[in-house]
């Protein structure tokens, strides 16, 4: 049996890209963004970047602490410790 | 290591673990502070106050949220009190709710009209796919870096702790105090502005 739903516009896919990563779509909004995926090659390509956009920015690497700075709370730790 | 191990080599005075804490959350006690002071400086003052506060709390520390969530209410509190000191308006109601401020993932100009006959709402030009090598490059990396800066305060706090630091939605809901919701209209929000300016650069290169 065929389930029978509105289509997605692109302009609406969009905007779901975020919801669907994050698997909080409803399972019928779940299967009309899938089936926008298998039709549409621009959408395909956006929802590619997006995913390519979350890797690339999880190798970045988080700011590091400055030594001086590092210095000061391992003193404070070490006065707290004794105190 | 184990949160319960933590504490009690915490409380026995190692060095180490501290040292060790202070490298992992530091970074994003910066980050969030940033949502609520207006300077990098005082950011990272308000980190430093935080973990002073850690130590000073840590003896009555219960274990009834984890140790995280904890440090990361402590950061908010300070970080509040600094902002209203500095006669810093908080980004509160952008913050509760980032759905009353509509905006779009992508500009309604590259789309077709919604009452299109043929294509409603469809792509002017559709996206390709990005060039492989050219991911990988370091300037491609540096304008991702500029677009994460560049974002509004607390879009950026979201993502960092998201897609940088790796944290679940959960955790950044503890330590931001938000909505399941609107974390996600943030998160969404600061990938898709991230996304553009890497296209942008893209189509360029």
């Amino acid at each position: 049996m065929s389930v029978v739903f509105e289509q997605l516009s692109c302009q609406e896919f969009v905007e779901l890209v975020t919801d669907y990563l994050e698997r909080a779509l409803s399972r019928e909004d779940t299967a009309r963004f899938e089936d926008h995926i298998g039709r549409c090659t621009g959408c395909a390509a956006y929802l590619e970047q997006i995913r390519e956009t979350i890797e690339l920015t999880g190798r970045l690497t988080p700011e590091s602490l400055s030594l001086e700075a590092e210095r000061t709370l391992l003193d404070a730790f070490r006065g707290w410790h004794s105190g | 290591m184990a949160e319960s191990q933590l504490l009690e080599a915490l409380r026995a005075g190692d060095e180490q673990a501290f040292a060790a804490l202070v490298r992992e959350y530091n970074p994003s006690l910066v980050r969030v502070a940033r949502m609520y002071v207006s300077t990098q400086a005082a950011a990272e003052e308000v980190a430093q106050e935080t973990w002073l506060a850690v130590l000073n709390g840590l003896d009555r520390f219960e274990g009834r949220s984890s140790l995280k969530t904890w440090i990361f209410r402590i950061l908010t509190n300070i970080a509040k009190t600094r902002a209203v000191r500095d006669g810093r308006t908080l980004p509160f109601s952008a913050l509760q709710d980032p759905g009353r401020v509509p905006e779009a993932a992508v500009d309604a100009d590259r789309f077709l009209d919604p009452e299109h006959p043929r294509w409603p709402g469809h792509w002017v030009v559709k996206p390709v796919a990005w060039p492989e090598e050219a991911l990988v490059a370091a300037e491609t990396r540096a304008r991702l870096a500029e677009a994460i800066e560049a974002l509004p305060a607390t879009q950026r706090a979201v993502i960092s702790l998201r897609d940088i630091e790796g944290w679940s939605s959960e955790e950044v809901r503890n330590a931001l105090d938000l909505s399941e919701t609107n974390q996600r209209v943030l998160l969404h929000r600061a990938r898709a502005k991230v996304r553009d300016a890497l296209d942008s650069y893209l189509e360029q290169a």
